[in-house]
């Protein structure tokens, strides 16, 4: 991986240190926000609860998917924003003149995000042991939830290197992106009662492999294996986190 | 602080066209240019915010390019268009910035309030930036460009478009600092400011140097330059204004009229004299300083 950690002059510390105080002014910046934090709660309840209408759906089945819907929406929801938000404000120069790497405000942008994303996924998990769903893998699920809310914030960063400073455009390009990566993900469709010509597809999705864990945590129902799963969504995050580094050290001029 | 051949193109125009200069340890260093004249470009690719197309900045022996974090831990940037976090307060943006820089927490906190009390923001402090005055987040952002005691202090027009209080105590700020020993890297397109302030001023037009020299020798070199401007109660023969001496070129200019002069003292006691004689009254008087349009055509026409 070539992610511009210029280890020869800097220390990774010192860096790790200003990337959480990048995620702290991110989140009393960003994401304490009223609106903010009901559209995380709302969306992914909401989005289901229309894929539920007329059915019959076993309450385990509906508590892994939520989880699932859950970290998705929320990790995603803020982050792709948080660059053109910076560039429009005029605060962004100040913060890239600062000694801190790309790699730096990346990683804050994530940190803030990745929180976001594990906090929220509480609001499902509460409500599944409320209709007594119990969870067979704790600590598969946790995990799980850790590594999909990285990944997914991950993501998020990599497209917020579309060099634009309104912030709509792009969340309009994360929501072309989010909603396929959503269908192909077996979250409404278990990935073994899939066609054989869709697995494959669903396996480009990060998210199938976080609904495969959740579920197993859950119902103890899984396609993939467990290691698998957790390798595929390190993999992705790696992946999207030096896309990310790589765009913006690229496109960060044009904001300014 | 070393700039050798920056080179920067935007499309066709030249921003910045080959610009070598080097300000000393402890120098207060003018950059004085109108708009578009390459001047923010040059301090962005001095500050490792761009890439220059070619050439290079040194930053106390730093490349600004290959050890980009070290030159940049031991600057204080105050960038031309920048804003503060306007939802978080005073005090919370300049923790954030102390953070960035890696200043412990003893440390920064009692900074923060040294330089708050200094810039008159002490009281506002816990007041949402959202609330401040233009002058009052110019002060604020020159506040988060010292969280980290820096030894060069790199400024674009700092107190351009403020009133006169804030951009008075700016500047009494800077000339503080300069005789604390920091080095100050300022641009201007203010001539009495960049006098005022500087040891040394570089004059840039069209993304090249005119002229780097102390402010008085250019204020000699463009010494005919000056200009009278007066109105008297009732319109006057321009004609009859040529039994002056010292004047180089007179101009009627709407009621006023404009006479160009290398010594405008003994040029306004002939004009009293003058008005007193023909029972004038003076309505106005100004003494005007070469526009930079006219030190510019004047520096490089002399090439
Ligand atoms: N990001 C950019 N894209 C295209 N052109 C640019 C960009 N930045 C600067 N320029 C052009 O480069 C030239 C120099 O601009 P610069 O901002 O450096 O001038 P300046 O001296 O700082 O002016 P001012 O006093 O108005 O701040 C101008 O002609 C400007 O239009
Ligand atoms: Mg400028």
């Amino acid at each position: 991986m070539t992610v511009t950690w210029d280890l020869s002059n800097v220390r990774i510390s010192d860096q790790l240190k200003r990337a959480f105080a990048i995620c702290k002014k991110n989140i009393r910046v960003y994401y304490i926000k009223g609106p903010v934090i009901v559209f995380g709660i709302l969306i992914p309840l909401f989005l289901f609860g229309a894929f539920l209408i007329g059915r019959e759906i076993p309450p385990k089945f509906l508590v892994s998917s939520l989880m699932s819907m859950s970290v998705f929406f929320t990790a995603t929801a803020v982050a792709p924003a948080i660059m053109p938000w910076e560039g429009q404000a005029k605060t962004l120069e100040r913060l890239v003149s600062s000694p801190v790497s790309i790699a730096t405000i990346v990683l804050g942008d994530i940190f803030a995000s990745f929180l976001f994303g594990v906090l929220l996924s509480l609001v499902p998990f509460a409500l599944g042991l409320a209709i007594g769903v119990t969870v067979i893998d704790p600590a598969t699920l946790l995990t799980g939830v850790l590594l999909a809310s990285f990944c997914f914030s991950s993501l998020a960063a990599a497209l917020s290197t579309w060099p634009t400073n309104i912030p709509s455009n792009v969340m309009m390009l994360m929501t072309f992106v989010k909603f396929p990566l959503l269908f192909i993900s077996g979250i409404f469709v278990p990935i073994e009662k899939m066609p054989d010509w869709s697995r494959p597809v669903a396996s480009l999705s990060p998210l199938t492999y976080f609904v495969d864990l959740a579920r197993y945590s859950i119902e103890g129902i899984n396609h993939y294996p467990i290691s698998l799963s957790m390798v595929a969504l390190t993999a992705f995050s790696l992946l999207f986190f030096t896309l990310a580094v790589k765009l913006h050290e690229k496109n960060m001029p044009k904001r300014l | 602080m070393e700039a050798t051949d920056l080179t920067k193109r935007y499309g066709s125009i030249m921003a910045v066209d080959h610009i070598s200069f080097r300000v000393e340890h402890g120098e207060f260093f003018g950059f004085l240019g109108p708009n578009g004249a390459g001047k923010t470009t040059t301090i962005r690719m001095l500050t490792g915010v761009i890439k220059p197309d070619f050439g290079t900045a040194h930053i106390m022996g730093y490349d600004i390019r290959k050890e980009s974090l070290r030159a940049k831990q031991v600057l204080g940037i105050l960038p031309e268009m920048a804003n503060a976090y306007v939802d978080l307060t005073a005090w919370q943006n300049l923790m954030f910035q102390s953070e960035l820089y890696g200043v412990s927490k003893k440390a920064r906190e009692k900074r923060a309030v040294e330089l708050l009390r200094k810039l008159g923001l002490y009281d506002r402090k816990d007041q949402a930036v959202k609330g401040f005055s233009k002058g009052m987040k110019q002060r604020l952002l020159l506040c988060m460009a010292l969280v980290n005691d820096p030894r060069i202090l790199v400024l674009d027009e700092p107190t351009t478009g403020l009133d006169v209080q804030s951009a008075r105590l700016i500047r009494e700020m800077l000339q503080h600092l300069a005789r604390t020993g920091v080095t100050i890297f300022l641009t201007t397109h203010n001539m009495e400011e960049a006098s005022q302030l500087c040891d040394r001023v570089a004059i840039i037009n069209n993304g090249r140097i005119a002229a780097v020299d102390r402010p008085e020798k250019l204020r000699a070199a463009t010494k005919e330059l000056e200009s009278i401007e007066i109105a008297f109660d009732r319109p006057i023969e321009i004609g009859s204004l040529s039994g002056l001496s010292n004047v180089i070129d007179a101009k009627k200019m709407g009621d006023k009229i404009r006479l160009y002069t290398t010594d405008p003292d003994d040029l306004i006691h002939q004009i009293v004299g003058y008005a007193k004689a023909r029972e004038l009254k003076i309505v106005a008087l100004n003494v005007l300083a070469p526009s930079l349009e006219d030190i510019f055509i004047k520096l490089t026409e002399g090439k």
